[in-house]
């Protein structure tokens, strides 16, 4: 049963408004905007770009923070901007939404892969699943601090491998 | 109305206010921490309570913006732009820093009460304070996670950790009762399921922190003293020489933006 790939009801919510969206090429557009701590991964797969709308000439995003305190937010809204008006949008307004909370679960599978590939364990959100080593992929692993590099990263290291490595905690 | 709408204004402030002052006290450690890990942690609690803080004050800057439309402050001006008496933070989280222990043990005790809570906040009527408390919620069971590993780690630790430990909860102590007391502006917003009823929450919270003390080897100080007074805007003297160090810049230059 665990094989069956499964996805969580904000992401599945996600990707209905973006496949049922009239503004598909503002989306692919977006796709281009990273996370400025995580430059592998877009703003779309990390679950942060929640909606596009386009309302008299004006475009307007509505993305949601990851953590309260998360100082790559501006750097998020300020790509944002400067993509769309690269691309000749002339007027961009960006909204930041509270309900629903961001949470791990948002992340796409495609943006776990990437996470992993970056060398950071993507989030285990199943209960007495372990932290595999991106490395060696080792499941005996051990924490080291709750809070790594930054709000969204604990600090592990691998036993097998001797790997330090960053865990994208489960919020 | 206009009482209702007050009464809401202050007491999201209030929270605001709670939440910055224990921001800025924890972002002291930075480069100050007994180890790197320690200080890259501190530091993400700092940033959390901040980033907390932001949010309830633009939350108030737009509920001003409905009453006093262009006169209404924004985020920064609230809080960066008051005197000392026009801050509304409990005492608890305007005392020094002092030793890892005491910063840990207050911690501690705020971090269990916060749980609490937010835990009701996510239910309040107002949506946006809901929100507010629903993003908040899930980091405050991180920052528990942590403190209350601190709080076994020294008062199960050596005879130096325990003892400052106790000396830290000793000292502490009779501000926590502050936690629990309702303001005026509280209370008015209660009926509606805006705020949350403090009171109730004391015995939880007694609750879990007499069981983890006790885990921990550590007394449960008695309740000898009570301090409150925050809420009105009186403060201990910490309150000033928090605020200068935070307010320098902008009083100093304006207006300045990063
Ligand atoms: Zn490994």
């Amino acid at each position: 049963m665990d094989s069956i790939p499964v996805i969580s009801e904000p992401l599945a919510e996600r990707m209905a408004r973006r496949r049922d969206s009239a503004y598909p090429a503002l989306w692919d557009l977006l796709d281009q905007v990273k996370d400025p701590e995580i430059p592998v991964l877009s703003l779309w797969d990390l679950g942060v770009l929640q909606d596009i709308v386009v309302a008299d000439q004006t475009v307007l995003v509505t993305i949601t923070p990851t953590y309260s305190g998360c100082p790559a937010l501006r750097e998020m809204q300020q790509d944002i901007d400067s993509v769309l008006i690269a691309a000749g949008y002339a007027k961009v307004e960006i909204a930041t939404q509270l309900a629903p909370a961001w949470s791990t679960e948002m992340i796409s599978e495609k943006g776990r892969q990437q996470l992993l590939d970056y060398g950071i364990a993507p989030p285990v959100s199943r209960r007495g699943q372990p932290i595999c080593c991106p490395r060696c992929a080792s499941p005996k692993t051990q924490l080291i601090s709750q809070f790594g590099s930054t709000a969204c990263k604990a600090l592990y290291c691998c036993e097998h491998c001797a790997e330090p490595f960053d865990y994208f905690k489960c919020l | 109305m206009k009482d209702k709408q007050d009464d809401l204004i202050n007491y999201v402030i209030a929270l605001g206010d709670d939440s910055l002052i224990l921001g800025q006290r924890l972002s002291e450690w930075c480069y100050h921490a007994p180890f790197l890990e320690e200080d890259l942690a501190l530091a993400n609690v700092a940033l959390d309570f901040i980033g907390r803080a932001q949010m309830f004050y633009e939350y108030a800057s737009q509920l001003e913006t409905r009453v006093l439309k262009e006169n209404a402050r924004s985020a920064d001006q609230i809080a960066f732009l008051r005197d000392t008496r026009d801050y509304r933070n409990l005492l608890i989280v305007e005392l020094p820093i002092g030793d890892f222990a005491f910063t840990m043990a207050r911690q501690f005790t705020v971090d269990v009460f916060n749980q609490l809570y937010l835990q009701q906040l996510v239910n309040s009527t107002d949506s946006t304070l809901a929100a507010i408390a629903g993003k908040a919620i899930k980091e405050t069971d991180y920052h528990l996670r942590r403190s209350q590993e601190w709080m076994l780690r020294l008062g199960d630790g050596t005879d130096e950790s325990h003892q400052r430990m106790e000396k830290a909860l000793k000292e502490l102590w009779g501000y926590t009762a502050e936690l629990f007391t309702m303001s005026a502006y509280e209370t008015a917003l209660l009926r509606d399921g805006i705020s949350i009823d403090r009171t109730a929450l004391c015995s939880d919270w007694r609750k879990i922190v007499t069981e983890l003390l006790q885990q921990a080897t550590l007394k449960v100080p008695s309740d000898e003293w009570q301090v409150t007074g925050g809420r009105e805007g009186l403060h201990t003297e910490h309150q000033g020489d928090i605020l200068a160090k935070m307010q320098y810049l902008q009083r100093t230059y304006p207006g300045l933006e990063w």
